[in-house]
C-alpha cells in the first residue's frame, strides 16, 4: 500500500536534489546557507518519521538560524529568455498545456478512483490521505509526460526545482512552522485564555451582541492562529454554544456553518494562514508579501459583515 | 495572561519585519516555556508538530514539471491563448476561473487549482495577457497587481465553495465537535447553510473583480492616450 510516507520519501529526494545543485553552483552568493537549508529539509522528510521529536526540533531550529543569519540567495540562471521562451512556446503550442492540466485532472480523478478500487482485498494507498497521495502520483505523471514530449537533459528537472524553490525560500517551510506554533498555542492553552477575556470584556447580553462578538471573534482568532479549524472549538465553546444557543435559542447548525465561513474570513487577512496569502506572494514573484492579503481585506470585511447580517437573520428564526 | 506572549511576540514580529522564521520559532519556544515546559521539551513539542504537518509541503513536488514546462514557455503560451480572444480582458479572465474554481470545490474537487499548479503557470499569464491585448506593455506595478489579484481569487473561491461540500474537513470538524457537546447535526444541512455565504462571496468579489477591470481602464487607457 501507498502511503504517505512514501510521498515523503521522494519529496526528501527532491529537496536533497535541490541541495545538492545549490552545492554545484560556485555563483550562488549564498551557496553553502542554501544546501545546509535544504539540504535538512531533506532530512526531516527522509528521516522525520524514525528520529526522536528532540532531534526534529533541533533540525527545525538549525533551519531557522540558516535561512534568518545571513539568509537564503539565487543564483544566476542562464540560458532562458524570453524570446526562448516564446519560440518554444510557437513550437509546442497547445501541447505544452497537457502536462500542466494532467496534474489537477489525475489528483482529482485518483481521489475518486482510489477510493472504489482495491488489490487483494485492501486499498492500494491509504485513504485517509488519498488527496495527497494522488497529487503526488500526478505530479510523476505529468513529469514523465513533460519528459518524453519535451527531451530535455535528463537533470533538468531536478535544475527547475532549484530554480523555483530557491525563488519561493523561506516561504516554502513557513506553513510548516505555523502549523508548530498552532500545536504549542494548544499545549499551553492560548485559546481558552482568549475565550475567557471576550466573555468577561465585552457586553453579552442582546443576541445582535452575541452573534456579533462571535463572527468576529472567529474571524479574529483565526487571524492569530493562521487557521479557522483552531478557533472553531475554542469561540463557539467559549461563545456560540452557552449564549446564542442555550440563551437565546439559536439554531447550532446555522449557527456552526456561517461561524466557520467567518473565520475563514479571518484567514484571508493574515500572514499566518502563510500557504495562501505568504507563498503565493513568492511564488508570483511579487516584491510585497503582504499584497495578496490586500486585496483580500475587503472582500473579507464585507463578506464578514454579510455573515453577521445573515447569522442574526437565520439563526434565531425557529 | 503570559501564554498570549507568543501572539505579541507574532505581532510585532511581522509589523518589524524580522525573518518570520525566527518570528515564529520564538514565539512557539516562548508561549511553551510560559505554559510549563522546559525548553528541551518545548523544542521536542515544536518538532513533533512541524514532522506532523509535513504534508502540506507536498504541493512542492509540482515544481519539476512546472518548471520544466515554463522553460519550454508555458506562460508564453498561456498568454498567446489569451491574446487570441478578442472578449478577454483581465478581470473576465478572473471571473471565469472564480465561478469554476467555487463551482468545483463545492463538489468537492478542491484540488482543481492551487496557487503552484495553475495561479502561476496559467492563470496569472493569462490575466497579465489580457491587459497586455487591451494596454500594451504593462508597468511591472500593473504585473504585480494583477497577480495579487489573481492569487487571491484562488483563495475565495475555493474557501466559500468547499463547504458547500459535504465530506470537506471544516464540516467534518463541525459536525464532531458538536457530537462532543451533545449535538446531532446532519452534514447535508452544514452544506446548505454554506450557501447563503457563498453567494454573498461571488458577488461581491466579482464586482471588486469588474472594478479592477474599470481601474485598469482609468490608469493605463489614460496612458496609451497621452503617449
Amino acid at each position: 500500500m501507498i502511503t504517505l510516507e512514501h510521498v515523503y520519501w521522494l519529496s526528501g529526494l527532491m529537496m536533497a536534489g535541490v541541495a545538492i545543485v545549490n552545492w554545484r553552483d560556485r555563483t550562488s552568493p549564498r551557496r553553502f546557507n542554501n544546501t545546509a537549508f535544504w539540504g535538512v529539509y531533506g532530512v526531516t522528510f527522509l528521516a522525520g518519521s524514525h528520529l526522536p521529536d528532540l532531534a526534529n526540533g533541533l533540525l527545525v531550529i538549525a533551519m531557522v538560524l540558516v535561512a534568518s543569519i545571513r539568509g537564503l540567495g539565487q543564483g544566476k540562471h542562464e540560458g532562458d529568455t524570453r524570446a526562448e521562451r516564446e519560440a518554444s512556446a510557437q513550437r509546442w503550442g497547445n501541447k505544452l498545456f497537457i502536462p500542466a492540466l494532467a496534474i489537477p485532472l489525475i489528483t482529482v480523478l485518483g481521489t475518486v478512483i482510489f477510493k472504489r478500487i482495491t488489490f487483494q482485498g485492501t486499498a492500494m494507498v491509504d485513504l485517509k490521505q488519498v488527496t495527497v497521495i494522488s497529487l503526488a502520483i500526478a505530479t510523476l505523471v505529468a513529469l514523465a509526460t513533460g519528459m518524453i514530449m519535451l527531451r530535455p537533459p535528463l537533470l533538468a528537472p531536478i535544475r527547475e526545482a532549484r530554480r523555483l524553490l530557491d525563488a519561493v525560500g523561506w516561504a516554502a517551510v513557513l506553513p510548516q512552522m505555523l502549523a508548530a506554533l498552532g500545536a504549542l498555542f494548544a499545549i499551553a492553552g492560548v485559546g481558552n485564555v482568549v475565550s475567557g477575556l471576550a466573555q468577561r470584556w465585552i457586553p453579552l447580553n442582546s443576541p445582535f451582541a452575541v452573534v456579533t462578538t462571535y463572527a468576529i471573534g472567529m474571524a479574529a482568532f483565526t487571524m492569530i492562529m493562521g487557521n479557522a479549524f483552531a478557533a472553531f472549538p475554542v469561540m463557539t465553546a467559549g461563545i456560540g454554544l452557552p449564549l446564542i444557543v442555550q440563551k437565546f435559542g439559536g439554531d447550532a447548525t446555522i449557527m456552526a456553518a456561517i461561524g466557520m465561513l467567518s473565520g475563514f474570513c479571518g484567514t484571508l487577512m493574515t500572514p499566518m494562514a502563510a500557504n495562501f496569502n505568504i507563498v503565493p506572494t513568492a511564488l508570483l514573484e511579487l516584491p510585497d508579501e503582504n499584497a495578496v492579503i490586500k486585496v483580500q481585506i475587503p472582500t473579507a470585511l464585507m463578506l464578514l459583515g454579510a455573515n453577521i447580517l445573515l447569522m442574526n437573520f437565520l439563526v434565531f428564526r425557529r | 495572561m503570559l501564554t498570549l506572549i507568543g501572539i505579541a511576540i507574532v505581532v510585532v514580529g511581522f509589523v518589524l519585519r524580522i525573518n518570520p522564521l525566527l518570528v515564529v520559532t520564538i514565539a512557539g519556544l516562548a508561549t511553551g516555556i510560559a505554559g510549563g515546559l522546559s525548553l528541551l521539551e518545548v523544542i521536542a513539542a515544536f518538532g513533533k508538530a512541524f514532522i506532523t504537518s509535513r504534508y502540506v509541503a507536498i504541493v512542492w513536488l509540482v515544481l519539476p514539471v512546472i518548471g520544466l514546462l515554463e522553460h519550454a514557455g508555458l506562460k508564453e503560451r498561456a498568454r498567446a491563448v489569451v491574446a487570441g480572444l478578442r472578449a478577454a480582458t483581465t478581470s473576465r479572465v478572473l471571473l471565469v476561473y472564480f465561478a469554476i474554481r467555487q463551482i468545483t470545490a463545492a463538489l468537492g474537487l478542491t484540488s482543481l487549482g492551487g496557487h503552484a499548479q495553475m495561479v502561476r503557470p496559467l492563470i496569472a499569464p493569462m490575466a497579465e495577457g489580457a491587459a497586455e491585448n487591451e494596454y500594451g506593455e504593462l508597468q511591472q506595478r500593473t504585473r504585480y497587481r494583477i497577480r495579487a489579484n489573481a492569487a487571491a481569487v484562488d483563495n475565495i473561491a475555493l474557501f466559500f465553495g468547499e463547504d458547500i461540500f459535504i465530506a470537506i474537513g471544516s464540516i467534518l470538524l463541525i459536525r464532531g465537535f458538536l457530537d462532543q457537546n451533545g449535538i446531532h447535526v446532519e452534514p447535508t444541512q452544514l452544506a446548505i447553510w454554506a450557501i447563503p455565504t457563498a453567494i454573498c462571496a461571488f458577488v461581491i468579489h466579482c464586482t471588486r473583480l469588474l472594478l479592477l477591470d474599470r481601474r485598469l481602464r482609468a490608469e493605463l487607457g489614460k496612458k496609451s492616450e497621452a503617449a
